[in-house]
């Protein structure tokens, strides 16, 4: 019953590697950053019972040489829920990609056209009038913008190709339709 | 006695739950039982709360386990009491909800989903107020916000999934922290029951202690919203149903303040963290408020004074005397009434109106004097007018950091009163713009604003770059420009028409606008429905709730003085859980 070392690299490498991905902007990837942090977690809550010892199983092992069964049981809640979060945050991803053929985390345009109003006459103004054009690129939501450069442009342009469909579409609409 | 009564508030909203989707196909079935099991928990509650108040303390170990393993409920004053202004709250937003279901067809709101979910939301919050070991407080944190998410996003429109995906991932992040430093606690004391905690984490090293604490209320923080981790808030609140949002502001930030109440009562009352606590809480009030003030819809006025008003309560914990205490518990209580009946009052605004936004609305002091003086009255409590709740509370607070002292204290002390009186500017400008001055007034810049709109049809494509080339309306000659004209033309159409649907749904009508943008825009101008009575009565009710508050000022804040009394001493909990009943 020594301690390894294995698990606090592991728990160490999935921390780092959830934050990472976390921070993206990209919502698959934060939903794979939550999935990484979520099991580092749950890997550090099973650490947590000291080293490994025999299966806690009455009548199968002493009880100085059994390993805690606590972190297990709160492991096994934790990784439930985990799991549920993360199919329900999936769904969410795949009904903002129907919506706005988009998975990247939004703008919050209110907080940018209040920002955008003057300071002069932010009481005479309604954040709602205030034309997205007059916004700056980046400010602008989903489909109204070049809200990232690179790496989201087959996004922006499926948005903007398909801006007319009504969002509900359950089937894609046709991928040839620019060409006619 | 507590043994039969303390699983009832988990228990029943389950069950309720349910059979609440069992009879999802019929909905006045539907609305009986939620309605009833709710009313059944607020019973229970006051039950609870007069045994508690008279006995102090119990303890119920759930499964016939022996005590400090057992799956622990304790009913002491503070749960008790934050049990029974929950579900009261719970069941007053849920009438409202009924009642709007009933007059809109529910379209807004899917009953079959509703009723269920909201009902496993209160059961999530009573579990986190009576959970007795840290884990359980986290389920009891999950419960409650799993079946947020599913509130928040009701409907699945655009702008309530862009809002929902934010508060989740915030959510998550905040219970892997809760998690996190649950599992480092086990690895120092080798329990996560809080009584046996208060023991046995006294013996740890400062450093280790002071960084447990720091990882639990950083983890509570962001689900009180305290100020640098509370900007997920104002962005996902206001986008939700009214009802959705007044429950989520009555009671989910204010769990997240229990918590904190009873981690730096119960297990670090040495007040390492206090100095924190101090700054972050004069910065949650200041920065709140001056985002209040900068924001010009209704919803969105009230959910930043929600982020700074969880300021006062930062500070009645920070200044760790009894009488800090019961003023932060004292204005828990206050601030759960007031913050939900004035996001139900936010609901009826938008329906006789059309809109939430202050530069639209007008003249509903005259259409409509009964939710004047719906919206008058918290409103006024809300920034601290004499004879009301807020006032007392703000009061209690201000007198228990003057008893403290120190030119810290005074600064927060000081950051305090000018929070409450930008608070009372928030609420006059709504006042002002919504209901006193003439509708003319917000008609016409309604009109102007709509035909500015309808004026300018290309001018979301201003500064794009092929949008300098053409007066796109005019119809260009065939073959000039082919194909590259009309997807541009195309995109063109299909941004104003997302944008169109953003606004209309942004505003007022969330199922009105999607697929046809003209629909969606006629959709948000003021429309003169009239409110219908149940939701009146249910929003009229909490305002005299409200109102009662200051009536029964008096012993209410006898009995949180107890409370924060029990609090310090700590040793009633701690006795309670080692003399628990087994069983229940």
């Amino acid at each position: 019953m020594t301690p390894t070392i294995v698990l606090p690299v592991v728990i160490g490498g999935l921390y780092a590697a959830g934050v990472y991905l976390l921070l993206d902007r990209s919502l698959t990837r934060v939903i794979l950053g939550f999935i990484l942090l979520g099991n580092a977690t749950n890997l550090l809550l099973l650490s947590a019972s000291g080293p490994a010892g025999l299966s806690p199983i009455f009548g199968y092992a002493e009880a100085e040489e059994m390993s805690d069964p606590l972190p297990q049981a709160l492991v096994l809640t934790a990784i439930v829920i985990t799991f549920g979060v993360t199919a329900f945050l999936l769904a969410m991803v795949h009904r903002s990609w129907r919506l706005v053929r988009q998975e990247v985390i939004e703008i919050d345009e209110e907080d940018r056209r209040v920002a955008a109003r003057k300071g002069t006459d932010a009481d005479d103004m309604d954040p709602d009038d205030i034309e997205p054009g007059r916004l700056a690129p980046q400010d602008r939501p989903a489909g109204k913008g070049n809200t990232l450069h690179s790496d989201v442009d087959v996004e922006e342009q499926l948005a903007h190709r398909y801006g007319e469909f009504a969002s509900d579409d359950v089937t894609l609409p046709p991928t040839r339709r620019g060409e006619q | 006695m507590i043994g039969a009564l303390a699983p009832l508030p988990v228990l029943l909203p389950l069950l309720g739950a349910a059979a609440a989707l069992l009879v999802g196909r019929h909905p006045r079935v539907q609305r009986a039982v939620s309605i009833a099991v709710l009313a059944g928990v607020v019973g229970v509650s006051v039950a609870l709360l007069l045994i508690a108040d008279a006995e102090g303390a119990a303890a119920v170990a759930v499964g016939d386990w022996p005590v400090p393993v057992a799956i622990m409920l304790v009913v002491d004053r503070l749960s008790a009491l934050m049990l029974v202004v929950a579900s009261t709250v719970g069941l007053g937003v849920l009438v409202f909800a009924v009642g709007q279901g009933t007059a809109d067809g529910d379209e807004e709101t899917p009953l079959s989903i509703f009723h269920p979910t909201f009902l496993v939301l209160m059961a999530g919050v009573s579990y986190a107020f009576l959970a007795g070991d840290l884990f359980n407080l986290y389920v009891g944190f999950e419960v409650l916000l799993t079946s947020s998410y599913v509130l928040l996003t009701l409907g699945g429109s655009a702008p309530r999934i862009r809002a929902g995906i934010t508060y989740v991932v915030v959510s998550l992040l905040s219970s892997l922290l809760f998690l996190a430093s649950i599992a480092l606690i086990y690895a120092a004391t080798g329990t996560v029951n809080l009584a046996q905690l208060a023991i046995r984490l006294p013996e740890l090293p400062d450093g280790t202690q002071l960084m447990l604490q720091a990882m639990l209320l950083i983890a509570f923080g962001i689900k009180a919203a305290v100020f640098p981790l509370s900007a997920w808030l104002p962005d996902s609140y206001p986008t939700a149903p009214a009802p959705v949002t007044a429950v989520f502001a009555g009671l989910l930030t204010k769990v997240g303040v229990y918590a904190i109440i009873r981690t730096q009562t119960l297990l670090f009352p040495g007040g390492a963290l206090d100095d924190v606590l101090m700054w972050a809480a004069l910065a949650t009030m200041l920065v709140g408020i001056l985002g209040a003030v900068a924001q010009s819809d209704v919803r969105r006025i009230l959910s930043f004074t929600l982020v700074s008003h969880i300021g006062y309560m930062v500070f009645g914990i920070a200044l760790a005397t009894t009488a800090g205490l019961a003023g932060a518990i004292f204005y828990v209580v206050h601030h759960i009434a007031i913050q939900t009946t004035l996001f139900l009052v936010a609901g009826l605004i938008e329906r006789r109106g059309g809109t939430t936004s202050t530069a639209r609305l007008g003249g509903l002091a005259t259409a409509s004097p009964v939710l004047a003086v719906l919206f008058f009255v918290p409103a006024m409590n809300l920034a601290g007018i004499p004879p009301f709740s807020g006032f007392i509370g703000k009061v209690g607070l201000l007198d228990a950091g003057i008893a403290v002292g120190g030119w810290q204290v005074y600064v927060l002390v000081g950051g305090a009163v000018v929070t409450s009186l930008l608070t009372l500017l928030a609420m006059s400008r709504v006042w002002t713009r919504a209901f006193w001055r003439p509708p003319t007034q917000a008609a016409s810049a309604d009109t102007a604003a709509a035909a500015a709109r309808d004026a300018g049809p290309d001018d979301g494509a201003e500064d794009d770059p092929a949008g300098g080339e053409e007066p796109a309306e005019e119809p260009l000659p065939e073959g000039l420009a082919g194909g590259a004209t009309s997807t541009t033309t195309a995109r063109r159409t299909g941004r104003r028409g997302a944008w169109q649907r953003h606004v209309a749904v942004a505003t007022a009508a969330p199922a009105g606008g999607e697929g046809q943008p003209t629909g969606g825009a006629n959709g948000s101008r003021p429309s003169t429905r009239p409110l219908p009575a149940v939701m009146m009565a249910a929003t009229t009710t909490m305002v005299l709730l409200t109102v009662g508050l200051t009536v029964i000022a008096g012993p209410l804040y006898g009995m949180t003085t107890r409370s924060a009394g029990d609090l310090r001493e700590r040793t009633p909990y701690i006795e309670a859980v080692y003399g628990a009943e087994v069983g229940g």
